[in-house]
């Protein structure tokens, strides 16, 4: 078993110490899928991010719409998430929404399977109806799951960020809407040319803290089989004995938790002067005290 | 025209065929439970159940792939077809019977053992760490004990380090090379014996397979291939 393909010198790690031993222990295979599930968590966030923001738009638009159908469908969508502990919602839901893609798929591809689909705890669907197919490759297996998870985070955490939106919607001052009125916009000009773009200030301090509940929110991911951070973390540190690995050592968790924590303090660090500066842009010209202060300190 | 409608039938009779094939069985473990299984530095699965798996699946002709997924999720997913086979050193048990199937067992019931800190800890109404949702989990709450769980094995020894919990009760094949290697663990000498030896766990709806794996598992046994195994991983005594 070769496990270390980075360095010759270790083959026989056992003779090893100091620098040398900890360069190979680190560069191990094993210590590789740490390192992917980093861009994982990163690539997972980066995508996240705007669905939910999108599913957020689309919720926050519907509960204030003027059709009560909508808005009893977007008031229902944001309490009824908001309501749900996430662990139940991962738990619960992914393998629901994962059984009812399956199972529209098994309506349109077997016809004339007989045997009914829920057999006591047992969901039996036809193999064509798999998703993904049995015989699809493990990659395969995990990008589903990933975008699973994806469509699942974007689905909570849009519940949130629509009742944040519809807030920030309903903070921007009615003058503005009836000075819009009064130039003789329609409701969805005036919706997209004087709302939209002043809300966002409102909103920002409740994204920017939701931002930081999702950034810390992927060890939720295993639930699914995706392996983030946390959970190579606890792999790796946990105690590894001579007889199951050639690198053994105790309990390492705590070192392995506290890269985990500079790397998340990193995170926030950079999320912050990012959202600082935005709040600067976003504020620019508003009717808010911010917006006057920015202006005052021009003049 | 013709040509056309030709190739298009052996293309759907051909796909037909390709679906009737043998599909991939996928087998689900933990990876955290040494030497049952475990990821070794190459980052794949190793250890005893996948030696075990791999040969019952080359005697069955089966195609496996291996998953790893979280203990407490194990069986929600297997139900719902994420995978078809669990394969993590779980216990035969009625409780877990209801809601799935099992294979005849694999290896013995093992004895469960108590790992302490000192050789007179506190195990008749002490406090008792277990991972959840095992048997032996289930053993203390309804002794007299006080049951503190975990979601992983290793967090129930860290709790017996660090002074949480006075013993943790967990498979004695587990516990062994734990103990053998700190110097500061014991292992007492009450054990408990509970389980029916570990199976392979299948959605009760999956009957072909399972007939299939149980007439492996016999002739592994039968041949006293699986023997040698249980005794290279020191699981227990053989069959």
């Amino acid at each position: 078993m070769r496990s270390n393909l980075m360095f010759s010198y270790c083959v026989d790690p056992e003779t090893l110490s100091g620098v040398k031993w900890l360069s190979c222990y680190l560069t191990t295979t094993k210590h590789s899928n740490l390192y992917y599930s980093f861009i994982t968590v990163m690539v997972l966030l980066a995508i996240t991010a705007p669905t939910a923001l999108a599913f957020g738009f689309a919720g926050a638009t519907a509960a204030r719409s003027r059709i009560l159908p909508l808005r009893w469908f977007g008031k229902g969508y944001i309490s009824i998430v908001r309501g749900v502990p996430d662990i139940a919602f991962f738990l619960f839901f992914v393998i629901a929404l994962d059984q009812a893609f399956e199972y529209v798929r098994h309506r349109i591809k077997c016809p004339d399977w007989s045997e009914p689909v829920r057999q006591g705890n047992d969901f039996v669907v036809c193999q064509a109806a798999k998703l993904p197919l049995g015989e699809a490759p493990q990659w395969v297996h995990e990008t589903y799951g990933f975008f699973i998870a994806v469509l699942t985070f974007a689905i909570v955490f849009g519940a949130f960020a629509a009742n944040v939106l519809f807030g920030a919607m309903r903070a921007v001052p009615r003058a503005q809407i009836e000075t819009a009125e009064a130039y003789g916009m329609s409701p969805r000009q005036s919706f997209w040319r004087i709302l939209v773009p002043q809300m966002w200030v409102y909103a920002l301090p409740g994204l920017s803290n939701l931002w930081m509940v999702l950034t810390k929110a992927t060890p939720l991911l295993f639930l699914l089989g995706v392996e983030d951070i946390v959970y190579w973390a606890r792999e790796l540190g946990g105690t590894a004995l001579p007889r199951f690995t050639d690198y053994p050592h105790g309990d390492w968790r705590m070192w392995y938790f506290l890269a985990l924590l500079v790397f998340y303090l990193g995170l926030t660090k950079v999320s912050e002067v990012f959202l600082e500066r935005l709040m600067t842009r976003l504020t620019h010209g508003q009717a808010t005290t911010g917006g006057e202060s920015q202006r005052k300190a021009a003049a | 025209m013709k040509k056309l409608v030709v190739s298009a039938l052996a293309l759907a009779l051909s796909s037909g065929l390709a679906m009737a094939k043998d599909k991939t069985v996928r087998l689900g473990t933990e990876g955290a439970y040494a030497p049952y299984n475990f990821i070794n530095d190459a980052g794949e699965v190793d250890g005893f159940e996948r030696e075990v798996g791999d040969e019952l699946c080359a005697r069955a002709e089966l195609t496996c792939e291996w998953v790893t997924n979280e203990w407490d999720s194990i069986i929600p997913n297997l139900v719902s077809g994420n995978y078809d086979v669990i394969i993590a050193g779980m216990s035969i048990t009625a409780e877990r019977d209801e809601v799935i199937d099992f294979t005849q067992n694999y290896t013995q019931p093992d004895p469960s053992a108590y790992l302490a800190t000192s050789a007179d800890a506190d195990i008749s109404g002490g406090v008792v760490a277990a991972q959840s949702n095992t048997i032996q989990a289930a053993f203390i709450a309804e002794s007299g004990n006080t049951l503190v769980e975990f979601a992983t094995p290793e967090e129930t020894i860290a709790a017996v380090r660090n002074g949480e919990a006075d013993a943790v009760l967990a498979d004695k094949a587990f516990l062994t090379p734990i103990a053998a290697e700190d110097g500061d663990l014991v292992m007492l000498d009450q054990e408990e014996l509970i389980g029916g030896g570990v199976g392979l766990g299948l959605r009760e709806s999956d009957t072909e397979l399972k007939a299939k794996l149980d007439a492996a598992i016999q002739s592994m046994k039968d041949d006293g291939s699986l023997n040698a195994l249980l005794e290279k991983w020191e699981i227990g005594p053989g069959f």
